[in-house]
């Protein structure tokens, strides 16, 4: 006799997708009508609010489960973005959206949802920004979608899914000083490809991973984003996969053995992943620090441990921006960003900042920034002449005082 | 009620290669641009503005696997809408990608034989729904996945926002 429907043990976003749509069960590559249990939006609010006044409707379908956060642009760099920012806000006010935060409220969408609680396991997630995918470190199914899209959520508080097939990511092993998520997840997606996960669910499990922070957790979730997966899940207590829920594959990773070096994502795509050792020397004209996946608490913590009581390169500007305002302000009683500043840093607002390319810290043709953000594409931090190696907070702070690519092992040895 | 044909006919302006991401479709720093006819002055415009300058309506865009990764912004897909592109077909497209064109109107065909098989220039004849591309330049004959019929539906209303409209205001 076969299973029932019933006890077909499922993954996290099967057992998700059957809540969300009312079923029993749900197979790979099903089509589901999911309710929509969280929609956030940042800026792109403007292209969202158009289509939805264009598709006629008077009034969202709830305006409780609408978070819009400003966060691309702020504050306003331009009057075409403060125009679109004014009239985000007015329409958010129209229609009773009250979880709205506007400039100096809030900080980076990915990181205000979650620390706001606004996020809680078991959830359908959408947000009108690719690395929604974060909040499944909160046992969320989060992904990201267009603005037509969002407006079609606004209208209708449901959307169709595709249910898709995991991958099962398992994680032993002990990291070794210096080595954090970033490394890990880097190492993963330059063995996987910039589409290894396209359309598929990743889970990641394992002794190193239940050990990790809630901050790594969301480091490895937003940047499993850039081998195309739709979610991404890290353990969580209420909820987890059926034992007996079927992968497509299962990935093993001894985080001691295969990440034994700082790893960096080289000009221009996030899957062209090497060991620290095997780039090179490189000078370094900007290092930054900061975005939705590393601009923590932990983020800025170990980025001070690194620059205390020295001073960043000459060459080098080191921007630093703490992912949100409570971020900031945590930092600041910790004495962190006294420490960053000492060294020479400069503090950007909380927001997204030089990450996609707008303001805050543009680069110019010949120059390489070393960054703790997500996306090294031809000119996404300014000119299309300019390189963008992606890597963890330390090697981001390590290679600003260096003035060049650099392991955060050699800038402690030096004394300096 | 249809303003998109099942069957297209056109040619390629441009053959590109993998993961063309959508920092290079449609640059962050013009995300500010909101209106949609308006994105398709940006078009490729930090890599390749040479292909925005020379399309023509209705020409493809050809392209290898994983089209349209990275951010979800929906300019991406409308700038090629409104620079004219009749279709884009690619080895695969990122889903958020393929999500913004369909819903925006542009018809996305995904074909593993298409980025080997055509160059520049060539014309071709895509049928959406049959899965099959003829390139008519070359006399051959293309595999493609047939669209699904979602996305069929979308296409036909013009769109998500129209399919809605018609939903809902009517
Ligand atoms: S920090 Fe960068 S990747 Fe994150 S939401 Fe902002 S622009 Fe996007």
């Amino acid at each position: 006799m076969g299973l029932t429907p019933m006890t077909l043990p499922m993954t996290m976003a099967e057992k998700i997708l059957a809540r969300a749509s009312g079923r029993e069960a749900v197979r790979p590559d099903e089509i589901v009508v999911a309710n929509v249990d969280l929609a956030m939006s940042h800026e792109n609010a403007d292209l969202v609010r158009k289509s939805f006044l264009e598709i006629g409707v008077s009034q969202v379908w709830d305006a409780s489960k609408i978070v819009i956060i400003f966060d691309h642009r702020i504050p306003a760099e331009s009057e075409k973005t403060a125009t679109t920012h004014k009239a985000v806000r007015e329409f958010a006010a129209a229609q009773g959206i009250e979880n709205f935060y506007d400039v100096g409220r809030g900080g980076i969408c990915h990181q205000v949802l979650a620390e706001r609680g606004h996020v809680r396991s078991g959830m359908v997630v959408v947000g009108t920004d690719s690395h929604t995918t974060t909040h499944g470190a909160l046992g969320a199914f989060a992904t990201g979608i267009g603005a037509t899209e969002m407006a079609g959520v606004w209208t209708e508080g449901k959307l169709w899914f595709k249910v898709p097939s995991t991958i099962r990511i398992e994680v032993e092993g002990e990291f070794r000083p210096w080595i954090s998520a970033k490394d890990l997840i880097l190492y993963i997606i330059g063995k996987l490809g910039a589409d290894g996960a396209d359309y598929r669910a990743v889970e990641f499990d394992g002794p190193a991973i239940r050990r990790m922070t809630q901050a790594s957790r969301m480091v490895l979730a937003n940047l499993s984003m850039e081998m195309g997966a739709k979610v991404a899940f890290t353990p969580v207590e209420e909820m987890g996969p059926d034992p007996g829920a079927q992968y497509e594959r299962t990935l093993r990773v001894d985080a001691g053995r295969d990440v034994a070096e700082p790893q960096i994502a080289c000009p221009h795509s996030v899957d062209n992943v090497k060991p620290l050792s095997a780039v090179g020397d490189l000078e370094v004209h900007q290092a930054v620090l900061g975005s939705c996946t590393n601009g923590r608490i932990e983020d800025l913590e170990v980025a001070a441990r690194v620059v205390a009581g020295r001073q960043v390169h000459k060459r080098t500007r080191l921007v630093v921006i703490p992912a949100s305002q409570q971020v900031y302000r945590e930092a600041m009683k910790l004495g962190y960003l006294e420490t960053l500043m000492a060294a020479g840093a400069i503090i950007n607002p909380p927001g997204c900042g030089p990450c996609v390319g707008v303001h805050q810290g543009i680069l110019a043709a010949g120059e390489v920034c070393v960054s703790s953000t997500n996306r090294n594409f031809i000119g996404r931090m300014g000119s299309k002449d300019s390189f963008v190696y992606l890597a963890s907070p330390a090697v981001v702070a390590a290679s600003a005082i260096a003035g060049r690519l650099a392991h955060p092992a050699e800038v402690e040895a030096a004394h300096v | 009620m249809s303003d998109v044909k099942l069957v297209l006919r056109g040619r390629v302006r441009a053959v590109l290669g993998e993961n063309i991401d959508t920092d290079l479709i449609y640059p962050g720093r013009f995300l500010n641009v909101t209106d949609r006819e308006k994105t398709a002055e940006h078009l490729f415009e930090l890599a390749y503005p040479e292909i925005r300058a020379g399309l023509q309506a209705g020409e493809f865009i050809v392209a290898g696997k994983n089209f349209g990764c990275g951010s979800s912004r929906e300019q991406a897909a409308a700038a090629l809408k409104f620079a004219g592109a009749g279709a884009v077909v690619a080895g695969s497209f990122a889903r958020i990608f393929y999500r913004n064109a369909i819903n925006l109107g542009l018809p996305a065909v995904v074909s593993a034989e298409a980025h080997a098989g055509c160059e520049v220039g060539d014309e071709l004849e895509i049928g959406l729904t049959q899965g099959v591309i003829r390139n008519l330049t070359k006399g051959t004959e293309l595999r493609a996945a047939a669209l699904d019929p979602r996305a069929v539906e979308l296409l036909e209303a013009g769109g998500l926002i129209p399919y809605l409209k018609k939903k809902y205001a009517a």
